[in-house]
């Protein structure tokens, strides 16, 4: 389990990044984390010519951006970091929530919410949370930068809508406004395992407690994070009472089609949707009710 | 099959790491891991290769501070970095008290997992006090141990936990 | 240190003597040797479960710069022999199993060629450029498919796929069962696991020019059975191959008992080339070529009274031998644990051993238990239910009591002896585990939270162990010339602490602190003859061998010491490193000091009247049969029935080896097997499709517990010395793991009781009890 031959490049400038991406494109990978890039390097079941490292490039990439109502995380900022910002925990608790569920801290010290995110893999944890938190990437080549909305960007198992001469810059997220209320469950065979399925909720509430605008997609049931909008219209005008928690149930339930695999079968990863996103709302509910009470 | 495009005779990179406290130059392979660095190039065999997959935590170090599986870095990337293994755990002769916890919980039997799990608990120490059995499975939850069942190192954590705050 | 009273080293919960090195990281494992010049292997292996090999074109390997050489199974002819199956049969249809095969394949992962280069990952790009033409030929990738009537052979022109039928019989069970008030029938599998000892497999060998020895470091359990191996494929003498299990090997749990083509090529490859070769197996490796264990299907039908006693239990076996038969031993271990610890006048088991296209099975820790505690425990439950019984109850209306050992079963072990339990006490195993458990206590919360809405289940299981086999194992003691006792055993540890237990029972023996007795193990050059550790068997055999070398070495120290003291032997004992006449230390000789008159000498000299030369004894150990553990398992789950997940909210476990030797190393053994059993029960599965093709090869897919999986467990003993040798103990490494599937099960069914829901498979995992829900409303709807 050693990996093939490649040459190691650690341009520091992202430019020089760049140019290595646009000289030698599906030749290439680039290595930020390497948490999930290393094993399919060990096992062999990805070959590469070149190796990007993107580790040493000096341009302020490891920092998370904030701003009046959007924050960035660029190439290099850790899952730990992240996980363990308190900022971060106050204003995308959804994301600190997610992150303590992905593999373990020893993987989280090195890999990157933008590795992950441009691996692209749909039983992950980010994908689904950066769906509901409507993220736009900036990724960038030797021809320019592009942003790319969450609903574009990922295409199918491991693929993203980034051209092989592509670098994930950064991902921005719009933050919530005040009283918005989110949740991410999964349901994991193992601590740390990927989900056998997962679904990430986030929701505004009136006053009277109905629900005004939410965002819902699942993790593990489809080649892609999968939004849940038929359930988020039908939550729409509603309050969260137990009838409305059964009927999204069901729906979500329905509107997933997952495969099966030596792990769950089909039928099971779909009940499971269901069961989630009952239990997301009714944690959703519960935060109101804390935050009201 | 596929035909390397690459030289053989790559001439490699010329690296500076600073290993348990001293400071190493060392001409590395591209592809070299910084796991097969340890242990075939500084003769650091106390980290060990169980999956090389990321998964079993038998090769865990620190690097930076930071625990990490070593068998998925490379070497070239520890350049000018601060790594510790096991080796520089403990001084002349004496264990440490973590490693004294072990010792005394039985928290090993065929130790091939224990340089991993004294890594991860090293720096998660360092983070902070474990407080309960709970929170000192979980802590422990990235590394496996096919030998003992856990329940010795779930007590060695929570004794070193309250040495090492006291 | 002070002096340790003689007599209280065995019993003594000690710290072991290997963790100072294992914490420091200088542990001393295969790879981590200094081998000087060594090159690195790495095999082809077969990406087909089954194909014709037409050719292999190696030439753009050879030709990779940093390859010193590639053979194929066709280069290495002369050692294409069959590895024998460990525990053969008089009717076995056996199929060669060669260490390389030239021609054909029969499972993913089977060695076909190996490259030797300057480095492993130099060998591994080589391994790329070979060309295999395979010609795929139709694989059997379950013991169903197997069976089936016109479905594929495993090995090309067989007439079936079964390996050997196998049949243990007492009493008349198909008279009694149709006589009886009441039967019940059910079906079980238990899938495929792996041992996955954290270190790998690994071998490496030299050859000796000088001395034309061949030297072989191999992280085998079983050094003397590798030996004995490779005398008969190489044709050499035992003396010119010395193999050695190194001194820290990082757990065996079974497969690494097992022998292996790679333990063949290696040493056969560094001879060829005259250069030390290294074979580390990797992880990837690991998961298609170690032997693997476990995959059974039972169907068993019980019989029983109104009161739930047992009058006959039929059970046939479909068990998974894999590409090839490496022994039988797990198969007959499984018919032989069906009755477990209950009076069972009938008894017939039937077992058919299939050839499947999968990697071949042998012992993984519980050897062919769990499978068959797994089908008779979960029946005992059925009973339970059925006559709305407590399960407790039933089982305790069946238990052998206390008094009636040594008890005959009726049928045969696996060692060839008739199933005779020496000792024990089922009963009190049994009621110690619910006392701890609060067993009424806990069934009127379980109740009570039923009507809450809770799935809470309680899940017994009661399982006997034959263990601590034959033949023999061996020690050696000597005084060495430096005045230390050594302790030589043949046996190989991978954890188990033998540096410290043994010098445990030598220190007894010979009335010496510990602190004057060291233990070496796993090298065949010290010692001609020995076993290996296999089937819980080291203690119950090398115990009893250390003790005895032990006694006769007190005995010769004795005599030594008191014709140069002047006394009768009887007047000598040992303060410290002294053998003191009359406990007076002014008059006494120490070790060195018996050393140097017996052992080095004078050159040329006389020795003093009546001093044997050379303080040396050794002892092999014969049990007269194997003897039987036995234990309670005790577990209290709580399911949630919209996801399938499983919480262990308690776990009781009451376990009997017999004399405990060193309690802390006992119960690391029992918990540690205990973890292996919920693994088994709720994890782990070596999946492979319909095509025999592995489905899970990572940790990714292959689930192992870690600390969050694993519950504390509560853990308690009792003793009933084994009267089959001098210790009275019996082993200790399996138990923990065999009753833990049925258990589980038996608690998840519990929980699952009020919807009806069935459990017939282990490992239960979350998706099979939510199916396992669905499958029960569909049966509950009216038609």
């Amino acid at each position: 389990m050693k990996p093939g031959k490649f040459v190691y490049h650690a341009p520091r400038e992202l430019d020089e990044a760049l140019a290595m991406l646009h000289e030698y494109g599906d030749e290439a990978k680039v290595l930020a984390g390497g948490q999930s890039l290393m094993p399919m390097l060990n096992f062999r079941l990805a070959q590469i010519d070149h190796l990007i490292d993107i580790n040493r490039i000096e341009a302020e990439l490891t920092e998370i951006n904030w701003a009046a109502d959007t924050v960035a995380i660029p190439a290099l900022v850790r899952q730990r970091h992240v996980e363990r910002s308190a900022q971060v925990a106050e204003r995308l608790p959804i994301l600190t929530e997610a992150l303590g569920q992905v593999a373990h801290p020893q993987i989280r010290n090195r890999g990157t919410i933008c590795g992950s995110l441009a691996h692209a893999d749909p039983a992950a944890e980010l994908p689904s949370v950066m769906s509901v938190l409507d993220a736009t990437f900036t990724v960038a080549s030797a021809r320019g930068t592009r942003t790319i909305p969450v609903a574009d960007f990922f295409q199918f198992h491991l693929t993203t809508a980034m051209e092989p001469d592509e670098l994930l810059l950064r991902v921005r997220i719009n933050l919530p406004g005040p009283g918005t209320l989110s949740v991410f469950r999964e349901f994991a065979t193992r601590r740390g395992d990927f989900a056998l399925a997962g679904v990430a909720a986030q929701c505004q509430l009136d006053t009277a407690g109905m629900v005004t605008a939410c965002r819902i997609a699942a993790a593990g049931v489809s080649s892609t994070p999968q939004r849940l909008e038929q359930v988020e219209d039908m939550l729409i005008g509603q309050r969260l009472a137990d009838d409305v928690l059964r009927d999204a149930e069901s729906l979500a339930r329905d509107a997933v089609d997952p495969t099966g695999d030596i792990h769950a079968s089909a039928a099971y990863r779909k009940r499971l949707t269901g069961v989630l996103l009952r239990r997301a709302l009714a944690d959703v509910r519960t935060q109101r009710e804390v935050s009201h009470a | 099959m596929r035909e390397p495009k690459v030289n053989i005779e790559a001439p490699g990179h010329l690296i500076s790491v600073t290993v348990n406290g001293s400071t190493r130059q060392h001409v590395v392979d591209d592809r070299l891991t910084l796991a097969d660095f340890l242990r075939e190039r500084l003769r650091l065999t106390g980290t060990h290769l169980g999956c090389e997959h990321g998964v079993c935590g038998a090769c865990t170090v620190i690097v930076d501070g930071a625990s990490v599986r070593s068998c998925l870095m490379l070497a070239v990337q520890v350049d000018g970095c601060d790594v510790e293994t096991v080796e520089g755990l403990s001084g002349e002769g004496e264990l440490n008290p973590l490693q004294q916890a072990f010792k005394k919980n039985y928290a090993l039997q065929c130790g091939f997992c224990t340089p991993g799990f004294l890594m991860t608990l090293t720096a998660a120490l360092r983070e902070g006090p474990i407080k309960d059995e709970a929170e000192a499975r979980d802590v422990l939850s990235g590394n496996i141990c096919r030998c003992t069942g856990y329940t010795g190192l779930v007590q060695a954590v929570l004794d070193a936990s309250k040495e090492t705050q006291a | 240190m002070s002096e340790v009273a003689a007599k209280s080293m065995i019993g003594a919960g000690i710290e072991r003597r290997e963790d100072d090195r294992l914490l420091t990281g200088h542990g001393r494992y295969l790879d981590d040797l200094e081998l000087p010049g060594a090159l690195s292997a790495a095999f082809l292996r077969s990406t087909y479960a089954h194909a014709n090999v037409l050719s292999i074109d190696a030439d753009a390997a050879r030709e990779l710069p940093g390859v010193v050489a590639v053979f194929t199974g066709e280069d290495l002819a002369e050692i294409q022999k069959p590895l024998a199956p460990k525990v053969m049969h008089p009717q076995l249809i056996d199929y060669p199993r060669l260490p390389m095969p030239p021609k054909a394949v029969h499972y993913v992962g089977e060695p076909i060629a190996i490259v030797v280069a300057e480095s492993r990952y130099v060998a591994e790009d080589a391994l790329e450029l070979i060309e295999v033409d395979y010609e795929e030929l139709p694989a059997v990738g379950s013991t169903a498919a197997a069976l089936r009537p016109g479905g594929p052979m495993a090995h090309e022109g067989a007439e079936t796929n079964v390996a050997v039928k196998l049949s243990q019989k007492a009493g008349d069970a198909d008279k009694a069962i149709r006589a009886a008030p009441h039967t019940l029938t059910g079906e079980f599998f238990v899938t495929r696991g792996g041992g996955h000892s954290m270190e790998t497999r690994a071998v490496a060998a030299r050859f000796d020019l000088t001395t034309e020895q061949l030297i072989v470091w191999d992280t085998t359990q079983s050094p003397h059975y590798a030996r004995q191996q490779l005398s008969v494929i190489y044709g050499m003498a035992e003396d010119d191959i010395r193999i050695i299990a190194p001194p820290d090997v990082g757990g065996g749990f079974g497969p690494k008992a097992q022998f292996y083509g790679e333990e063949v090529v290696i040493p056969w490859v560094a001879k060829l080339l005259e250069r030390p070769v290294k074979w580390v197996e990797d992880r990837s490796e690991n998961f298609v070529s170690a032997m693997m264990e476990r995959s059974q299907t039972h169907r068993i039908e019980v019989a029983f009274d109104d009161d739930g006693r047992l009058i006959a239990v039929r059970d046939f076996v479909e068990h998974d031998q894999g590409a090839y038969c490496a022994g039988l031993q797990v198969p007959s271990i499984t018919t032989s644990t069906v009755p477990g610890p209950y009076h069972v006048p009938n008894i017939y088991v039937e077992l058919l051993a299939c050839y499947t296209n999968m990697v071949p099975t042998s012992s993984v820790r519980g050897a062919g238990r769990p499978q068959a505690v797994f089908a008779m425990e979960r029946m005992i439950d059925r009973i339970a239910e059925y006559l709305d019984l407590d399960p407790a109850l039933v089982r305790e209306r069946n238990l052998i009591q206390a008094d009636e050992f040594p008890y005959e079963v009726g049928i045969t072990f696996r060692d060839g002896s008739p199933l005779t339990y020496d000792s024990g006490d089922f009963p009190a195993l049994l009621s110690g585990t619910l006392e701890r458990l609060e067993y009424a206590r806990t069934r009127a919360w379980q109740a009570e939270q039923r009507e809450r809405g809770r799935m809470i289940g309680i899940g017994l299981a009661v399982y006997v162990e034959g263990c601590g086999l034959g033949p023999y194992e061996g020690a050696k003691i000597r005084l060495t010339n430096k005045g230390r006792i050594l302790v030589t055993l043949a046996a190989a540890g991978q954890g188990q602490g033998y540096e410290t237990v043994y010098a445990q029972i030598a220190s007894d023996a010979l009335g010496l602190n510990m602190d004057h007795i060291y233990v070496t193990t796993g090298d065949t050059s010290k010692i001609p003859f020995g076993q290996g550790t296999f089937a819980s068997r080291i203690t119950a055999t090398a115990g009893p061998a250390v003790f005895q070398a032990a006694q006769q070495m007190r005995e010769r120290l004795l005599d030594t010491a008191s014709i140069l003291l002047g006394c009768h032997p009887a007047e000598i004992s040992f303060i410290g490193d002294r053998a003191c006449r009359d406990g007076d230390v002014e008059k006494s000789k120490t070790l060195l000091e018996l050393a140097q008159v017996a052992n080095v000498g004078k050159h040329g000299i006389t020795l003093p009247k009546g001093v044997q030369a050379g303080l040396e004894t050794s002892s092999y150990f014969a049990p007269a049969r194997a003897a039987y553990a036995s234990g309670a398992h005790a577990a209290v789950v709580e399911v949630d029935p919209d996801t399938g997940g499983i919480t262990v909210l308690r776990y009781i476990i009451g376990h009997d080896c017999g004399t405990v030797i060193n309690p802390r190393l006992v119960d690391g053994q029992v918990i540690g097997g205990f973890a292996h059993g919920i693994g088994n029960a709720m994890y782990e599965e070596a999946a492979y499709d319909s095509d025999a093709q592995p489905q899970a090869a990572s940790y990714l897919d292959y689930s192992l517990v870690s600390a969050t999986e694993v519950p504390s467990v509560e853990l308690f003993h009792i003793q009933t010395p084994s009267p089959l040798n001098p210790l009275g103990v019996k082993g200790a490494g399996e138990g923990g793991t065999i009753p833990a599937p049925a258990a589980i099960a038996n608690a998840i069914e519990d929980a699952l009781r009020p919807l009806g829901a069935r459990i017939n498979r282990a490992p239960v995992t979350p998706a099979r009890i939510v199916d396992a829900i669905q499958d029960a409303a569909v049966v509950d709807q009216p038609a």
